[in-house]
């Protein structure tokens, strides 16, 4: 092998195999995710410094126990492995396989070996093995499998340095393939292999058993496969088939023979008795709710420290702008429009911090797997499974890295079941929303003493949510026709102790990637809604100073016109045109312009319902904190009534409506990118908006 | 013929064969694979999903996944 100046290392392995742990210790922070071309699949790549000197880039590939793929995160891996073509094809392949469960680890090698591509392997987690009494001939088991072996223990580190003097080394190809598929196909194979031009066997046979699903492959190329898989009767399943046990019948064989337990215990494992306890028919759905009240507590109790502190420290930024700057439209965009905008990303550091903080820990440790163990059967009743629990949990920090979580159902039906209703649990961007609403409109009461009348409240927006998901999904469950079988098999990992390291990484990860994916659209929107407020057509708006004179008492002082003037130059603008407009159609919600042009601009996201009132109520920038905006929407009179505005109907038919409408761009955007195409997300929004326009309606009629 | 979810908990038996093709190749990637030894380990509260021991490991599948899994008792 040529010495490249940079050298492209992929690791692959099962799940759970310690990969993603290998993959920190190899690349530290150097790391960054992004997409790989075409497809939503996150790629994380990192950069090496090999002890050589040498730079390599390092891709961590979603863990797959076969290179047949079963979901759309594993058919990545194929991908890149089977396309030379591809910008991400490796130089060297690092498989990490768990040396305490060799045998299916060894599948997915054996495999990749036969793509003839230069490749280690890593057996980590050897210090399970140890403790398992499982002795292993290393030397013995690397002449076998014709592999260069490198035993690792990532909790500890040690091999770590081992591997990457060995990356350092020109890799060899494998000289033969450890199992030959020819046998299996030699005329479809011959044939493959002519016609694309290609050298291994295995890539050839590759090609024949996955030509529907490959990419890289033009239709004509997929058609050209099919003619001769026809000829030569080649059937897809029963070749898989005849594959996979030959290829364990050679993998058990060296198994047994290079790896001996010493010592073969009979009592429960550590894991076994955890087990009894987490999926107990009692203590299992207590432990599980207990941890889910945590990370529901964490979010909001947490959270609210770090939350305030970003938010006071960008608005004295966007103030101290605002004075440094020279006076001018340019000010107003940068401060109102942009700096604004970014303010309304940042503050959910904190909340999405915490909840990714929680899910992978929950990952790491083992448990998830057991959550959705219990929750399968439950959530089955509702056109769900039991892995969208944790796309459902996420969807209360944000819906756009929950639908992110659906990629790992495998089943289709139940992933666009899971994407469908997540926008309805109550995400983060609601709070805000709600919180201004309760203490404008419930009162400051005690339920049997005890319970807070304000939290209840909350608490009802919360359980709301979650039973419009669980009810819609129901729904679905019976209009959606399955393309594919719903099937669940998944493995239950031995519990492990969470490493903080990976905790860490994650967190830092899924933050960036908030800020910069979710945060263009909220700043762009940002800018729009700034430009729509701002400017506006006709007489009106154009001599709004000379209306505001006439309309205002002879003694108002500077101060006062320049707030009225705001007000009604907004009244005036684009926006408040929209909101007029839009007034008959929500006045039986109880709503009037001034919510109107609020509901518009939460439509590209729900929290931007607080700064749009502060606007059009004409609150100076400089004091845009809640209890000002509190004060003065206490004091709108509705002029058809003389009562306060904000009563009690008002508020809470303004909840409802936020509890369930689809207010959020960057939520579509997700789902169009998920579900590849406009159909489901223009469904979702129609929905979600009809079910709040109705729900607000009956609660404004029940309440007034 | 007795199948996985006629397993007792802590039962042992013996994979022998599957009644669903496409389904077996995926369960086999999983080391199901006929011969094998597997073990009833958990079974979910309400009934379903269940828990194997299989190949050195713990694998859990729905009772619809298991019934297709033919087996002999050890």
């Amino acid at each position: 092998m040529s010495v490249k100046a940079n050298l492209r290392i992929a690791l692959v392995g099962n799940p759970n195999s310690g990969k993603t742990t290998l993959f920190n210790l190899l690349t530290g922070l150097n790391q960054r995710t992004g997409n790989f071309p075409g497809v939503t699949v996150d790629k994380k790549t990192g950069t090496l410094k090999l002890p050589n000197g040498q730079q390599a880039e390092v891709v961590d590939l979603p863990g797959t126990y076969s290179i047949y793929p079963k979901s759309l995160d594993e058919q990545i891996v194929q991908e890149v492995l089977l396309d030379t073509d591809h910008p991400q094809h490796p130089d060297a392949i690092v498989v990490v396989a768990d040396a305490s469960n060799l045998k299916r680890n060894l599948l997915l090698f054996t495999q990749i070996r036969d793509l003839n591509i230069p490749i280690v392997l890593v057996l980590n987690m050897i210090d399970v093995a140890d403790r398992r009494q499982l002795k292993i001939d290393l030397r013995s088991l690397s002449i076998d499998l014709g592999v260069k072996i490198i035993p690792t223990n990532s909790h500890s580190g040690a091999g770590i340095d081992t591997l990457k003097s060995a990356l350092c080394l020109s890799l060899v190809k494998p000289k033969k393939p450890f199992y030959q598929v020819r046998h299996l196909a030699e005329k479809t194979i011959d044939e493959v292999k002519f016609e694309f031009n290609l050298e291994e066997d295995y890539r050839a046979y590759q090609y024949a058993q996955q030509n529907g699903r490959l990419k890289f492959l033009s239709s004509e190329d997929k058609e050209k496969i099919e003619r001769i898989k026809k000829e030569n009767n080649f059937y897809n399943v029963p070749t898989q088939s005849q594959e996979t046990m030959g290829r364990y019948a050679l993998i058990s064989s060296i198994v047994n023979r290079n790896v001996k337990k010493t010592n073969p215990e009979k009592k429960l494992s550590v894991s076994q008795k955890i087990d009894k306890i987490t999926t107990h028919r009692v203590f299992g759905y207590l432990i599980f709710l207990t941890i889910l009240m945590l990370i529901f507590q964490a979010i909001f109790a947490w959270a609210e420290g770090p939350m305030d502190f970003i938010e006071g420290s960008i608005s004295s930024f966007g103030n101290w702008v605002k004075e440094v700057m020279p006076e001018g439209v340019l000010n107003d965009l940068i401060t109102d429009g942009v700096i604004a905008g970014l303010a309304g990303v940042l503050v959910f550091i904190p909340q999405i911090a915490i909840l990714f903080g929680f899910i992978s820990l929950l990952e790491e440790s083992g448990y998830m797997s057991r959550a959705v163990f219990l929750m399968d059967r439950l959530m089955r009743n509702f056109g769900l499974s039991g892995k969208s629990v944790v796309p459902l949990v996420s969807g209360m920090a944000c819906a756009i890295p929950a639908i992110m979580a659906t990629r790992n159902i495998e089943s289709w039906k139940d992933r666009l079941i899971t994407i469908f209703v997540t926008p309805f649990m109550s995400c983060s961007a609601r709070l805000p929303v709600y919180t201004l609403l309760i203490a404008l409109v419930v009162p400051e009461e005690y339920v049997f003493g005890i319970f807070n009348l304000k939290g209840l409240v909350l608490t009802g927006l919360y359980l709301l949510g979650f039973f419009a998901a669980i009810l819609s999904a129901w729904v679905m469950k019976f209009i959606l026709k399955a393309k594919h079988r719903s099937y669940f098999i998944m493995e239950l990992p031995g519990y492990k102790i969470p490493q903080w390291k990976n905790v860490g990484l994650t967190i830092y990860e899924k933050s960036r990637t908030f800020v910069f994916e979710a945060g263009k659209v909220i700043v762009a929107i940002s800018i729009i809604l700034w430009v729509l407020a701002s400017y506006g057509f006709g007489d009106k708006f154009n001599n709004a100073e000379q209306y505001v004179r006439q309309e205002l008492p002879a003694g108002a002082s500077e101060e006062e016109f320049q707030i009225a003037l705001g007000a009604y130059k907004l009244e005036h603008s684009m926006a408040g045109s929209f909101g007029k407009f839009i007034e008959p159609t929500i006045t039986p919600l109880g709503y009037d312009w001034k919510i109107g042009i609020a509901l518009i601009t939460s439509f590209a996201a729900r929290e931007v319902f607080v700064g749009t009132m502060s606007t059009i109520y004409s609150i100076g920038a400089e004091d845009d904190d809640e209890r000002t905006i509190k004060e003065k929407l206490s004091k709108e009179i509705n002029p058809k009534t003389g009562e306060p505005m904000y009563s009690m109907a008002v508020g809470l038919s303004l909840m409802v409506f936020y509890a369930f409408a689809m207010q959020c761009m960057s939520t579509l955007a997700i789902v169009y990118r998920e579900t590849k195409g406009w159909k489901w997300p223009i469904i979702q929004t129609v929905y979600m908006t009809a079910v709040a326009y109705l729900s607000a309606l009956a609660t404004y009629s029940f309440f007034s | 013929m007795r199948n996985l979810t006629h397993l007792k908990i802590n039962e042992r038996g013996t994979i022998k064969g599957f009644t669903d093709e496409v389904l077996s190749v995926k369960l086999m990637e999983m080391g199901c694979l006929p011969g094998t030894e597997v073990s009833l380990e958990l079974i979910a509260p309400l009934g379903d999903p269940i828990a194997i021991s299989v190949a050195g490991y713990q694998l859990s599948l729905r009772k619809q996944e298991a019934s297709s899994i033919l087996i002999e008792e050890a």
